[in-house]
């Protein structure tokens, strides 16, 4: 074991996967030579050579579609998207082609690729380097959504999606690649050295998708969250000493209904929340899910805390994350209910 | 009220340039609607032979005249001349003119069958047949292509079952897409044929990935895509294009410029004074420009093209200049907006009276030969369509494929979200009292 921050962990999974598999293969706008702009891909280059890491023009579509037709071919593609703010251009070759190769193809034709990128804000990115568009490719049929939260589960996470056969969108909460950030933008942040998820170990492990970790076990309600928000919530509850149960999804498609809800069947009430905006995000697709499923267990309304339906501001994005602050609102309106 | 729009400042449009013209936009539109009459006398196409061939290594930036020419082998006399002549054996000339004959045989099956309403949708290549079938012949069995939806000629050149391809269009039990896809959009990996997409171009930048990775892994392999002149204006085609060369991938990119893009002409995908060929120039990749309709010419230049990948000097870009002789597809109207006048007068001819009269001049052939083909073809595909209908036709009452199968196969394993939906889909039809289907 060896503590490692979430770069450290991701670059470890991408190097367990190329050591162990000739076929994968990475590349993305300045992954190469350089190791990309958060050094996620440091050093792979050298390891494992320029036609097994390397950089590629600044083309998402292209980006993708040769990540597709790669991976028809039998590679295993893992391509970075430098922030999930460019992934757009990329969007038809996501969602129309990765996403329904098998399909349409009657399993002929395979996309066991997978799409790493940073996401969310909090970093001062304004609003083209801060955005959280999973729910985007969430209501999209044919791929899978993960998102960590923490090193130990980057890394799993990231082998098990690098060898997954299907697509996966791999998110990667950027804000917390080097500590667990907490929602106090004003502190100073920790180190995950302090962490116990930062304990990583070197070789190859998987965390299987479609898990959700129950991060803290609780009675007072259900908080359903993923990405940085798992340790904002888990600052909210320690600091006002709430019983609250959170749940750290890590995989949104497919998701752990399951652990969902026996949760919420158990504590009656549920608060959701996620960075990205809030109308047609995932956590109404989560909202709408508990009421379906536990509804005669619910002693409250649903919450949601989310960002706001606005473009990511960059001076006010305290105003726009939703903080330590929204969140104890919304854990004190379904205890009042 | 003023013509001038209230976003211009009245400054900029006042004293400092009111000598000059107001702005026009210019919207191009093509030169014969129909009822007009048809003259292309004054197009310039460079005579058969004309065209010079240079060597495979050839830098790109040495032949930056011939996506301006015209590379075309059959002559008016039905002559194979010049440079680009390749050495065919009759045999493999008369394999061609099969392969040409059977597509519009099949073709002309298959948009009957439509029109007679057992299947929704088909989209013919008449007029276009040498395109896919030079170069399926040109190519090794290995090379993958990724087709758009007007390449039903390749899977015809590489000997697949006619049964399968018509099971496909008839969405039946013989599907093994299992009715999942639009009719045409054929997927045959065994053939080299990969899973049409539908979505223009798409195929593009996949094709120069499926290239990256056979180069990556130290293949032999190469790939081949195949997109319209239209949607060459599509991001993925820049894409593909920038990459290709950038990796220098062992790629054939094929644009066929059959002159429309469902009613838009050319110049609505930016084809006025310039060539589509001509887009290669800029990002550095080898390219020519081919007629289309002489299927010589074709196989000529898709080897030229594969030799250069298969010797590691990268990616060619090849315009077919060719002419959709009739609608875009089974939806459409031509009469609606081009004349009349244009398929038969578009100065290419039909290519596989090209191919015929060659083969005739080169006293390989002759109408009565060429007249038991075409019937043998004809019954080889009226034996192929008795055969697939036996497994029956698109029908909105009688299904072909269990309903659960519309979840299926979409994930290697299905997450429990659409098993759940599938078993609601099964009691709410079953509910219903509809009978899907036998298994």
């Amino acid at each position: 074991m060896t503590a490692m921050n979430m770069v450290q962990a991701i670059n470890s999974a991408l190097d367990v996967c190329m050591a162990a598999d000739p076929d994968v293969v990475i590349f993305g706008e300045d992954v190469g030579y350089f190791g990309g702009v958060f050094r996620a891909t440091a050093g792979l280059q050298k390891k494992y050579g320029k036609t097994r890491a390397f950089d590629t023009p600044i083309n998402e579509t292209g980006i993708i579609g040769v990540a597709v037709g790669m991976a028809s071919y039998g590679l295993r593609p893992v391509a970075e998207i430098q922030f999930a703010d460019y992934i757009y251009p990329a969007f038809d070759q996501l969602v129309s082609e990765a996403a329904r190769l098998r399909y349409r193809s009657a399993g002929e034709f395979t996309a066991p690729l997978t799409v790493r990128s940073p996401f969310g804000g909090g970093i001062f990115g304004g609003q083209t380097h801060s955005q959280s568009p999973e729910g985007i490719f969430t209501h999209v049929s044919g791929l899978k959504t993960v998102i960590p939260s923490t090193p130990y589960d980057a890394k799993g996470l990231l082998i098990a999606a690098i060898e997954d056969n299907d697509p996966v969108l791999f998110f990667e909460p950027k804000r917390i690649y080097n500590g667990p950030f907490d929602g106090h933008y004003d502190r100073p942040v920790q180190p995950w050295a302090k962490h116990p998820a930062a304990e990583v170990p070197e070789g190859h492990y998987v965390i299987p998708l479609g898990r959700a970790n129950v991060v803290r076990e609780g009675e007072a309600m259900t908080i359903l969250a993923y990405g940085t928000m798992v340790h904002v919530v888990a600052g909210v509850l320690a600091e006002h000493g709430i019983d609250g149960e959170l749940i750290d999804l890590r995989t949104l498609v497919p998701l752990d209904i399951d652990a969902i809800e026996a949760s919420v069947r158990k504590t009656g009430r549920c608060v959701i929340v996620h960075e990205a905006t809030r109308t047609g995000g995932f956590g109404a697709e989560l909202s709408a899910l508990v009421q379906e499923r536990c509804f005669y267990a619910l002693e409250a309304p649903i919450e949601r805390v989310t960002g706001w339906d606005t473009p990511y501001p960059h001076s006010l994005e305290w105003a726009y994350f939703p903080g330590p602050v929204r969140v104890m609102e919304a854990l004190k309106r379904v205890m009042e209910s | 009220m003023s013509d001038v729009p209230e976003s211009e400042p009245a400054a900029a449009s006042g004293a400092r340039r009111s000598n000059q013209p107001a702005l026009v936009l210019h919207v191009p539109e093509p030169r014969y609607r129909p009822g007009d009459h048809v003259d292309f006398s004054d197009l310039a196409l460079p005579a058969a032979g004309e065209a010079r061939r240079p060597d495979i290594a050839v830098d790109p930036a040495e032949i930056r005249d011939l996506p301006y020419s015209l590379v075309r082998v059959i002559d008016p006399a039905g002559k194979a001349v010049g440079p680009w002549a390749p050495r065919l054996s009759a045999e493999r000339k008369i394999g061609m003119l099969r392969a040409m004959l059977l597509t519009r045989a099949y073709d002309d099956r298959m948009y009957r069958a439509q029109r007679q309403g057992k299947t929704s949708f088909y989209v013919k290549s008449i007029g276009e047949e040498a395109v896919s079938i030079g170069a399926a012949e040109a190519l090794d069995p290995g090379d993958m292509c990724f087709p758009s939806y007007r390449q039903q000629g390749l899977l015809i050149a590489r000997g697949w079952s006619l049964v399968d391809m018509m099971c496909q269009i008839f969405s039946n039990e013989g599907d093994r897409l299992l009715g999942r896809q639009l009719p045409v959009m054929y997927s045959a990996k065994q053939a080299g044929f990969f899973t049409i997409s539908g979505n223009l171009t798409t195929q593009y930048p996949q094709a120069v990935g499926w290239a990256m990775a056979s180069a990556i892994k130290g293949g032999r392999r190469i790939a081949a895509a195949w997109c319209g002149e239209g949607s060459t204006a599509e991001g993925d085609f820049h894409a593909a294009m920038t990459f290709a060369h950038v990796y220098r991938a062992p790629v054939i990119l094929n644009v066929v410029n059959n002159q429309w893009a469902i009613s838009s002409f050319s110049g609505i995908a930016g084809g006025e004074g310039t060539t589509f060929a001509a887009r290669g120039i800029g990002y550095g990749i080898a390219s020519l420009r081919v007629d289309g309709n002489d299927a010589l010419a074709v196989h000529a230049a898709t080897e030229w093209a594969a030799e250069r990948a298969r010797a590691n000097h990268g990616p060619t870009l090849i315009e077919h200049f060719t002419y959709r002789a009739e609608g875009h597809s089974t939806s459409d109207d031509p009469a609606a907006y081009r004349s009349a006048e244009e398929p038969p007068a578009f100065p290419l001819g039909d290519p596989i009276v090209r191919l015929k009269d060659h083969l005739i001049a080169a006293g390989e052939w002759d109408e009565a030969r060429h007249e038991a083909l075409i019937k043998e073809t004809t019954d080889e595909v009226r034996a192929a369509q008795r055969e697939a209908e036996k497994l029956g036709t698109l029908s909105g009452t009688r299904f072909n494929h269990p309903f659960e199968s519309i979840f299926e196969g979409l994930f290697e394993e299905m997450p429990w979200h659409l098993r759940e939906q599938q078993a609601q889909m099964l009691r709410e039809v079953r509910a219903a009292g509809i009978e899907a289907v036998k298994p």
